[in-house]
């Protein structure tokens, strides 16, 4: 593999293809799209968190004038197969949460469909709520679903709990006894939600034959057809998506919430239906992600060695089995080089919205918990907390808790680096609080595929399927580039429709630029060979001779042929002479997706008056194996930062006894604004990913996972005590502060 | 003998059996033979994701397994 | 429902709409005149997507009537540009990547620019109490503030 330095166009900071069109406005998002003739469809939502359905009558909102179709759980294919989605997007005999879809109407405008909703009659009979995980898993608690047993073992009695999943190794009792300093931590973190800006929209038609087209905002449109498709019973070649610009995401809008919908209500009035969600509604029927109750516990030698760890996780899932607990047990102690721990999850029913993946799924939960006690030990031991992770970091060759061998990681060098780092080696400020913690993800590989079409001109037009949601399209570029040996801006990127490109999974999972920049390269790479062809042919001689640097085709040293080197340009202008038009084309299962670790450092002071925390300085340095565009990496670290630093400091979702939601706007749900938050300081590591062509690792989870633990260590160290859990808001900080004075 | 590690979660399935050794040339090889051994068991294994000798796959069917490999089967990760 | 007949300026050309009596001004513009660019993110002023200029005033158009723009300037996204050059601010935040998805970006631009026609040299601080009405949740703000700052250097070094 090549060095970083050697690259041209990797590592540069070039502007993103799709830039001008996003500053001026142009570019089209989600609930841009209008057709000619066009319906606007309105959900009908619970007002129950739990209620058996026992009749939905339409017929009342049908009859209004204005109104062209309206449907309900009984329109759509309902069997035992009938999954847990399709019953998200459209309950059928029972409303799971506050705010279930359970009807639906499309009408002239929107104004329409909204008091048509009201003519709608639902005939509910409500049941008692189940809110919190821990209520959930008590003995004889009420059940969501009365046909869920845990780990489907159905010879035991029902329960809420879905899942329970377990990872040990050694002999953890042994570990304790072995400690001299055991630390333990309890905490919960609320539900919180993904926050991206632009809230879900689609707009949808189908046509006599059956065959759908889907406008959407999504981070996977090849996904949203195959989900499509299941829950209207129809076959994944009959529905083709077109995937708009997408206004954030963060695992949020990698499933589906509107889009059968729209569809069947096309369907029913025999024209097109947008239908956007209000932000209230975004808070209330899609993301969020779990809140959970951890315990993690550690103990180690007076050295610091670690000689065990133990955690405990409960995580919601909301209203349908699937929270990530599996990765929070997975993520929990990787980045630690162990000999003995026992890990085990829960996954959790509750009369709530169905969790979506948010960015590292499950992992900031989980390692807030950890990262916290580790913090503590570090303080039971007096040593620094940077010098005991190094004394039991993982590294290459570290067997990993959850099975696999680390191959290169940069966990130590990101140790390493904070140990060197300014704002880690200045004093803190008088009357500040420092706190650190680690982060990990695993990143994710899966299919992709890519094609690159060279022009008449020698400009190369890419053609992926994986919606740009923060500067994918510049890297596929710079990579391209780099692999074609010519300027950045002779190639630009299109995402293609389902139809105009090759499958691709999500973008989510840090997967884009690893897997999807992998098939551009392969897919180039391909180009390069046939331009070798097509320059032998030229030169008449064996394509065994031709060799392609600086994106041209020369003779390899010594052939013996009088010919000046064939550029790009020269060969897409003759393709037509030398056999027709050149495209490459690659599809892949990209294995060997690279761990992203960091480390996270964060300088906060308490106002005591009014228990408000602020920043004052952060810092995530991550290995992020090359980065492509350094600068949307940076981004990706900035923004995971304060994602992170609102969870820690003021997100959470407030329920009233029945399952409400009390803050379902941005005003009472209050992510950070810009004058909360300091600059975020970055450095990126580059430890290469020896599985990927240009050492890519994935960079966009991570970054979300260090900074509740960081946050809360740096709260712990300002007030000389800990609050376990979050969010530090300021009632919370200032009732532990008044606790803390009584006692 | 290629060695296979299960989760403690799938242990429901395997009635118990922690660690096992199967006969096989690429992982496909590797599922047929689990399955012989616990029917039913593939269906699950087929929603796991698969470490062979430290690297992690989500799809391996194909994937070659040495004599002397480890398999360690592990959760799928998805992402955001 | 009947409609009520608005007369306005947009971007410096006169229009007229037919808008509801209850239509926001943000709906007219994207519903009635087809104009896409300014966002919708809450449609309750909490988030700045809808930042629009009306008679030089920054505001929520989600806020705002329709039928209030009546003999009204306003400004959004679209005619921040002039021609074929794009506004300092426009640019910096492409050359700063002080954008991600990008659907925050137009009421960003327009309310920096709103910053910078009054205040010309801001500092870090001011920056970021006069943007907090604007909701970003990809950049973390780091890069959207340096665009801003990068955008008063240049117009301080024009000057
Ligand atoms: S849409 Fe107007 S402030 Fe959010
Ligand atoms: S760039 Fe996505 S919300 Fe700002």
């Amino acid at each position: 593999m090549a060095e970083a330095h050697d690259y041209k166009a990797i590592g540069t900071r070039p502007v993103r293809p799709d830039g001008v069109d996003k500053v001026t406005g142009r570019a089209n998002f989600g609930a841009d799209l209008n057709l000619p003739n066009m319906l606007h469809g309105k959900m009908l939502r619970s007002p129950h968190a739990h209620a058996r359905i026992k009749r939905v009558d339409v017929s009342q909102a049908l009859a209004m004038d204005g109104v062209y179709a309206a449907c309900a759980g009984g329109d759509f294919p309902t069997n035992e197969r009938t999954t847990d989605l399709a019953k998200n997007c459209m309950a059928r005999d029972k409303a799971l949460y506050h705010g279930h879809a359970v009807a639906a109407v499309a009408a002239r405008t929107p104004y329409i469909a909204e008091r048509a909703l009201d003519l709608i009659e639902v005939e509910y009979e409500p049941l008692a709520p189940v809110l919190d995980v821990d209520e959930a898993m008590a003995d004889g608690a009420i059940l969501v679903n009365e046909n869920l047993h845990t780990n489907g073992d159905a010879s035991k009695p029902a329960s809420n709990v879905a899942a329970i999943v377990k990872f040990e190794r050694g002999d953890v009792e042994q570990g304790f006894a072995e400690a001299d300093v055991v630390v333990e931590v309890d905490c919960r973190v609320p539900t919180a939600h993904q926050g991206y800006i632009e809230p879900h929209a689609c707009t949808a038609t189908i046509n006599e034959e059956g065959e759908a087209t889907v406008w959407c905002c999504t981070q996977g449109h090849f996904d949203v057809r195959s989900l499509t498709a299941n829950v209207l019973g129809k076959s994944v070649g009959e529905i083709k998506v077109i995937p708009s610009e997408i206004g954030g995401g963060f695992g949020g809008k990698t499933i589906i919430y509107l889009e059968p919908i729209a569809v069947k209500l096309s369907e029913m009035s025999g024209r097109p239906v947008k239908m956007v969600m209000t932000r209230e509604e975004v808070f209330r029927a899609t993301g969020p992600t779990s809140a959970t109750h951890c315990r993690a516990k550690v103990g180690a030698k007076r050295d610091g060695k670690i000689t065990a760890a133990s955690a405990w996780l409960a995580y919601e899932a909301g209203a349908f089995a699937g929270a990530p607990v599996g990765p929070g047990c997975m993520s929990i102690l990787a980045p630690y080089d162990l000999e003995h721990f026992s890990i085990e999850g829960h996954d959790v029913l509750v009369n709530k919205p169905k969790v979506a993946a948010y960015r590292a799924p499950g992992a900031p939960q989980a390692m807030h918990a950890m990262e916290s006690a580790i913090d503590d030990l570090a303080r039971e031991l007096g040593m620094d907390p940077i010098d005991l992770r190094l004394k039991n970091s993982a590294d290459e060759g570290t067997q990993a808790p959850y099975g696999p061998v680390f191959p290169a990681i940069g966990f130590r060098k990101c140790l390493e680096a904070t140990k060197a780092h300014p704002n880690y080696t200045k004093p803190k400020a008088e009357g500040t609080g420092r706190g650190v913690a680690a982060g990990f993800w695993f990143n994710i590989g899966m299919q992709s595929s890519a094609e690159a079409r060279l022009s008449e001109d020698g400009t190369v037009t890419v053609v992926e399927g994986n919606p740009d949601i923060g500067g994918s399209r510049a890297s596929m570029c710079l990579m391209a580039a780099e692999t074609l040996g010519v300027p950045y801006d002779r190639v630009r990127t299109h995402v293609g429709d389902t139809e105009s490109t090759g499958f691709c999974n999500v973008t989510g999972g840090s997967r884009t630029t690893f897997a999807t920049g992998l098939a551009v390269v392969q897919a180039c790479e391909d180009i390069i060979a046939q331009c070798k062809q097509r320059a032998a042919a030229t030169w008449d001689i064996d394509v065994e001779q031709v060799d392609w640097a600086d994106g041209q085709a020369i003779p390899k040293p010594g052939v013996n042929v009088d010919a000046n080197p064939l550029s790009l340009r020269d060969i897409a202008k003759n393709a037509g002479r030398t056999g027709g038009p050149i495209l490459g084309r690659a599809s892949v299962n990209a294995q060997g997706a690279g761990a992203s670790f960091s480390v996270n450092f964060a300088d906060v002071k308490v106002d005591r008056e009014t228990g408000k925390i602020d920043v004052l300085s952060f810092t995530g340095i991550q290995d992020a194996g090359t980065a492509i565009h350094p600068a949307y990496v940076e981004g990706q670290m900035q923004g995971g930062a304060v994602q992170g630093l609102g969870w820690a400091l003021n997100e959470e979702y407030i329920y009233d006894e029945n399952g409400v939601m009390e803050n379902a706007g941005f005003l009472d749900y209050r992510v950070p604004v810009a004058s909360d938050m300091p600059m975020i300081d970055t450095q990126i590591i580059e430890v290469p990913n020896p599985s990927h062509p240009y050492g890519v690792r994935g960079v966009g989870e991570t970054p979300i996972v260090a900074p509740l633990a960081a946050t809360s260590n740096a709260a712990r160290d300002a007030l000389g005590f800990r609050i376990a859990d979050l969010p530090l808001s300021p009632p919370r900080v200032l009732e532990a502060i008044d606790n803390q004075a009584d006692a | 003998m290629a060695k296979v590690v299960f989760p403690d979660h799938l242990l429901q399935q395997t009635g118990g059996t922690k660690e096992t050794t199967v006969e096989a040339t690429n992982f496909r090889g590797v599922l047929r033979a689990l399955e012989k051994l616990w029917p039913g068991i593939e269906e699950t294994l087929q929603k796991t994701a698969v470490a062979i000798d430290g690297q992690i796959y989500q799809d391996a069917w194909l994937e070659p397994v040495r004599p002397d490999s480890e398999i360690y089967f592990m959760q799928r990760i998805e992402g955001g | 429902m009947s409609r009520v007949h608005v007369t306005l300026s947009v971007n410096g050309e006169p229009r007229e709409m037919l808008c509801e009596a209850h239509q926001s001004l943000l709906d007219a513009l994207r519903d009635e005149l087809g104009m896409t660019g300014t966002k919708e993110g809450c449609a309750t002023g909490d988030c700045g997507a809808c930042s629009v200029l009306a008679d030089g005033r920054l505001v929520c158009s989600c806020l705002m009537l329709g039928v209030e723009a009546e003999g009204m300037d306003i400004t959004t996204i679209e005619g921040i540009a002039q021609g074929s050059e794009l506004h300092v601010v426009q640019r910096k935040f492409l050359e700063a990547a002080a954008l991600q998805c990008g659907i925050c970006t137009p009421g960003f631009i327009v309310a920096a620019k709103a910053l910078l026609d009054q205040n010309p040299n801001p500092d870090e601080t001011t920056i970021r109490y006069w943007l907090a009405g604007n909701l970003c949740r990809c950049t973390g703000y780091d890069k959207i503030v340096r665009a801003v700052q990068d955008a008063a250097q240049e117009l301080a070094y024009e000057a």
